[in-house]
């Protein structure tokens, strides 16, 4: 009897914890769909064609989010083709000259450090080296920025996906007579081609909805500039801006902003995912 | 010899040269490819030299201005240039403690879940459905905080606590004052929830690394679920744990603009947690661009050295961790 007792506790202990544990995936869940819903919810609403063709206006006048929407889109590719190919470079030494060598192993544990280190530190470093001696505020300063938080997402998945191609593919290459960096270009990247592209789609994703490195670096434009050299607007600094700010109509244009950055992101985030099923389940 | 056989001499002599010419090329290739990739290799370490060798440089007027003070006083005022860290490096710290006290719990109780309980079926979607509140930009975490989730805390949760908390010593203190709705806690709350995915992903990870057969013993000896996760998992994956915890710390101390709308942006150290304060990223989002003279600049780009550091030195540990973990499975 006693022992029947004690069993049914731990039956019941095991499964209060268990509730414990749903109630704490509901919980992290319910907050997924708060947030998206408080987007739509606040957003949709502002979502008009005048979004995508009309400047930034001043407070208490219409207007939509095109050149932030524009410079978001130069601060992504500056930063995606500067901080690509640095970051494909590395993991391929890391992967095929390197391997379980002492630099890759260094290489590796200070690129994981970079991966998760506080973005607004890369802003306030390409400040001091680019901002600073410049004398002004500018966009190649925000892409070099946004680049610093590409290389070590590129960095991890280029390795990482490169480890994946078996290496008889390579000696096949090699009895073939193809020297390393024709083995590298024509067999392991073409390999590894899914899980490259998803690397730097994620790497996209990530830099999208950056703010914190653009703050000091591109700053922010309340007009239409293509100039480089210039500071430039980017949509998560208007959003910023506009979000704290006084006014109605501003934060609206702020939410209708926060709904195509999140949307944008997410979807970026997702084919991302459905890239590397298809890569990995070839 | 005859006309023919001089020219099928000659064509070797030329498919020899066009052989070690094509040989030449492709050594000059190679080499050029494998220098252009230790050379990237080796410039993601001069990146983060240069980064900190920046920060020390930047830092080094407020260095010397303030010395040692700079991280043992509390006061901010850029009108008499005066800087002390102390309420910047409080706030940081007590915004991720909530966070964790918060996050890591819960965090275990959903890997557990997906682990454990959900039907295979589920597990991908509700899987990733966490991961996706990790690509939430964090300006959005930002602007739900300020518009959404503080007037909500504002309404309920800090009245709740002020009221049931009142007359208890030390609790009181701990939520005192009126409910502004941003504040420390807020902010704290905010963190949580944009750590749980991280944390969930690594010990989900981890998690599934625990060789089945073992759990299967237990299961075998009439153990309940929550005892071979108490007594097989969690004991197997510890190490596992502690590293993706520790990287979840490394996030929420630098995380910046969620923080920067609902912390209040008050440069003093107040025993309440329902109290506005600032951390260390919040402060500099929203003082760097306005800063004017050489020592503000200096002191900004210190706290930012301070920040730094503390996130390397967690993120450093955490990554050891997971290493000797991945070493482990390896042998």
């Amino acid at each position: 009897m006693k022992s029947m007792a004690l069993y049914a506790r731990r039956r019941r202990w095991s499964s209060v914890v268990m509730g414990l544990s749903v109630a704490a995936t509901a919980f992290g869940a319910a907050w997924l769909i708060a947030i998206l819903g408080t987007l739509i919810w606040n957003g949709v609403g502002g979502l008009t064609p005048s979004v995508f063709t009309s400047m930034t206006p001043p407070p208490g006048s219409a207007g939509g989010l095109a050149n932030a929407l524009v410079g978001s889109l130069i601060l992504t590719v500056m930063g995606v083709v500067i901080g690509t190919p640095i970051g494909l470079l590395a993991g391929t030494y890391m992967a095929e000259y390197g391997r379980q060598t002492w630099l890759t192993e260094v290489v590796r544990l200070v690129n994981d450090v970079l991966l998760s280190a506080p973005s607004i530190v890369i802003g306030l470093f390409v400040y001091q080296i680019i901002v600073a001696p410049m004398g002004h505020f500018s966009a190649w300063a925000g892409g070099v920025a946004l680049a610093m938080l590409v290389i070590p997402v590129v960095v991890r998945t280029t390795e990482n996906m490169l480890l994946l191609v078996p290496n008889s593919l390579r000696e096949a290459a090699a009895a073939l007579g193809a020297p390393r960096s024709t083995i590298i270009a024509r067999v392991a990247y073409r390999a590894a081609r899914a899980g490259i592209v998803t690397g730097v789609l994620l790497a996209v994703a990530r830099v999208t909805g950056e703010t914190a490195p653009l703050l000091f670096t591109a700053l922010n434009n309340q007009f239409w500039s293509l100039n480089p050299n210039a500071p430039m607007a980017s949509l998560p600094v208007t959003i910023f801006q506009f979000a704290l700010s006084p006014y109605a109509d501003w934060q609206r244009l702020a939410w209708t902003g926060a709904l195509i950055v999140t949307f944008a992101v997410l979807t970026l985030n997702i084919v991302a995912r459905l890239l590397s099923n298809i890569g990995t389940s070839k | 010899m005859t006309e023919a056989a001089l020219r099928s001499v000659d064509q070797t002599r030329v498919a020899e040269q066009s052989r070690s010419g094509a040989l030449r090329r492709f050594i000059i290739r190679d080499a050029t490819f494998r220098w252009a990739t230790l050379i990237a290799a080796v410039g993601v370490l001069l990146l983060l030299g240069g980064v900190i060798l920046s920060l020390v440089i930047g830092s080094l007027p407020a260095m010397r201005a303030f010395g040692i003070d700079f991280l043992t006083t509390q006061i901010w005022n850029p009108v008499t240039e005066k800087f002390g860290a102390v309420a910047p490096i409080y706030g940081t710290v007590v915004t991720s403690l909530i966070a964790m006290i918060i996050g890591v719990p819960v965090s275990l109780g959903i890997a557990i879940f997906l682990t454990e309980l959900c039907p295979y079926s589920l597990r991908r979607p509700i899987g990733t459905a966490i991961e996706l509140l990790a690509g939430i930009p964090s300006i959005i975490y930002g602007i739900w905080g300020l518009f959404v989730f503080a007037p909500f805390l504002q309404a309920t949760l800090q009245p709740l606590l002020i009221n049931s908390f009142a007359n208890v010593p030390v609790l009181s203190s701990l939520f005192a004052g009126p409910p502004y709705g941003i504040g420390i806690l807020t902010a704290g709350l905010i963190l949580a929830i944009m750590v749980l995915p991280f944390i969930t992903a690594i010990t989900r990870d981890v998690f599934l690394t625990v060789p089945v057969v073992t759990k299967e013993a237990a299961y075998g000896l009439g153990c309940t679920t929550w005892e071979v996760v108490r007594k097989i998992v969690i004991p197997y994956t510890r190490v596992g744990i502690t590293g993706g915890v520790m990287l979840g710390l490394g996030r929420a101390l630098g995380e910046t603009m969620a923080v920067t709308f609902v912390i209040g942006n008050a440069h003093r150290v107040a025993p309440s947690l329902i109290a506005p304060g600032t951390t260390i990223s919040a402060t500099i989002a929203n003082e760097f661009t306005e800063a004017v003279g050489d020592l503000y600049t200096s002191s900004l780009i210190e706290l930012g050295l301070v920040l730094f550091v503390i996130t390397f030195v967690i993120l450093l540990a955490a990554r050891l961790l997971l290493l000797r973990l991945e070493r482990r499975a390896g042998t």
